[in-house]
């Protein structure tokens, strides 16, 4: 929700008057009894902090992930980047401008994350730009009409939060951290992106048409977003298992559609769109819905490479990235120039 | 890694230098308002302070999250190291008359 992180003025001053501080001391003594070790730590659910010891994989992991993480946010920026400027008003064009850029900072915060693992920022975009690490399959579809905003918005965003929130009590500390403020700042997309549809769907037939059109293209892409099925036969071999018992995943792939499909569906009736699934019905024994496969041949297919914008999503990257060198060379210089003034000055004192 | 010459709290292990300098990272504080404390919010690069301080507040104060922000240098920051935490903080263990609660006094007694 926007704004929601204003501190609230009637709210204790200092932290010794808050429950925060009892629950922080009592974790003290906590630790105390648990020690360093890396496993015990796990065991009761402590958090890993970044110089502490731990397993090689499980800092691969981490380092995976959260850059993988960290590369969506920002490629992510430019499937809605490309509508700013035809946004069809002044208000959409800021809130868009806004959204944008709060994905620039996700990205910042997670490579911020990633970088107390010991690698270099810069390290991990020459990797993305090289294809030697992934981003989501999602930002791989184009968005066609202004519909799809609103479709981002409340259905990929919608599917990111439902991802996101368990990894706020994600075992590695820092990672934690910045999905806290993350998923602050995701709701406000989620609604923008409602806001935007429940608009289309109170327009003209043509509007109602564009928005119903959005929400077919992008359902089974926001389904995909969990991953591939982690459970019964396909739980074998995967990731889920190990990374649930280091407490970096805490729920499986197939429990969060579930939640998101369950979530989604009473919003959709509301907004008056039909969502693109004939298998699409409560189940009352289940107390859930119960919903079609999703292609994964086409989830693999685009996750390879094959998809509609992958290309031009890494080209544009690559850019970006290249245009901005001399911005990044002139700051360097301009600071060794000062460096030098001040130490010129200090020489002379 | 051991001692006061280690990298900060949060920066893990140096990596090796590339072609291009990368600009050096910068830990920042927020004060969210008057009567608190700065607190660590997280990292960034920058080429120099005041860029970092710019930063900063793009990056970690879009939503008014802040009235006061410090940026300090990775590289300048000393701390104390994981592995050797006990021997470090076990002097405080044993003094546990520090506490209030270590006290007997009678339960009668108000405002004590």
């Amino acid at each position: 929700m926007y704004g929601n992180d204003v501190i609230d003025p009637t709210q204790p001053l200092n932290a010794a008057e808050t429950d925060a501080y009892d629950a922080a001391s009592a974790h003290e003594d906590q630790r105390d009894t648990v020690g360093d070790d890396f496993d015990a730590l796990i065991a009761a659910d402590q958090r890993i902090e970044p110089r502490d010891a731990m397993p090689e994989k499980y800092r691969e992991t981490l380092i995976r992930q959260i850059a993988q993480h960290a590369h969506s946010e920002i490629i992510g920026m430019q499937p809605e980047g490309n509508w700013i400027t035809r946004a069809p008003s002044l208000r959409r064009k800021a809130i868009l401008i806004a959204k944008v850029q709060d994905e620039a900072g996700h990205g910042l915060y997670l490579y911020s994350a990633a970088e107390t693992l010991g690698v270099d920022r810069a390290e991990l975009l020459d990797r993305l730009h090289d294809g030697r690490q992934k981003y989501s399959s999602i930002f791989n579809y184009p968005t066609l009409t202004w519909a799809d905003c609103g479709a981002i918005g409340w259905l990929v965003d919608g599917a990111a939060i439902m991802n996101q929130v368990p990894l706020c009590r994600c075992s590695y500390g820092p990672y934690a951290r910045a999905m806290i403020r993350v998923c602050k700042e995701e709701s406000f997309h989620q609604r923008q992106g409602f806001e935007i549809l429940w608009t289309l769907m109170r327009g003209t037939p043509e509007q109602q048409a564009m928005a119903q059109d959005a929400a077919d293209r992008w359902w089974w892409p926001a389904l995909a977003m969990f991953g591939p099925p982690d459970t019964g036969e396909a739980a074998k071999g995967g990731h889920t298992e190990q990374s649930m018992a280091w407490g970096i995943k805490r729920f499986s792939n197939d429990d969060l559609r579930q939640k998101f499909v369950d979530m989604m569906v009473p919003q959709a009736e509301k907004l008056g769109i039909v969502l693109p699934d004939p298998e699409l019905r409560w189940n009352d024994e289940r107390g859930h819905y119960d919903f079609g496969e999703v292609d994964w041949d086409e989830f693999w297919r685009v996750l390879r490479g094959d998809g509609a914008c992958n290309a031009e999503r890494i080209a544009h990257r690559r850019r970006a990235h290249e245009d901005g060198a001399w911005v990044r060379e002139a700051a360097n210089a301009y600071a060794a120039k000062q460096a030098l003034k001040e130490q010129q000055k200090e020489s002379a004192a | 890694m051991s001692g006061a010459a280690t990298p900060p709290t949060e920066a893990g292990a140096p990596s090796p230098a590339r072609t291009e300098r990368s600009w050096p990272l910068w830990e920042v504080f927020v004060r969210g308002k008057r009567g608190l404390s700065h607190v660590h919010v997280g990292s960034l690069h920058a080429p120099d302070a005041e860029l970092a301080l710019r930063n900063a507040r793009d990056l970690y104060t879009r939503r008014q999250e802040g009235v006061s922000i410090w940026v300090v240098k990775a590289d300048d920051i000393t701390a104390s190291s994981p592995a050797e935490k006990d021997s470090f903080f076990d002097p405080a263990a044993d003094k546990i008359y520090r506490h209030p609660t270590f006290y007997d006094v009678p339960e009668d007694v108000e405002y004590l």
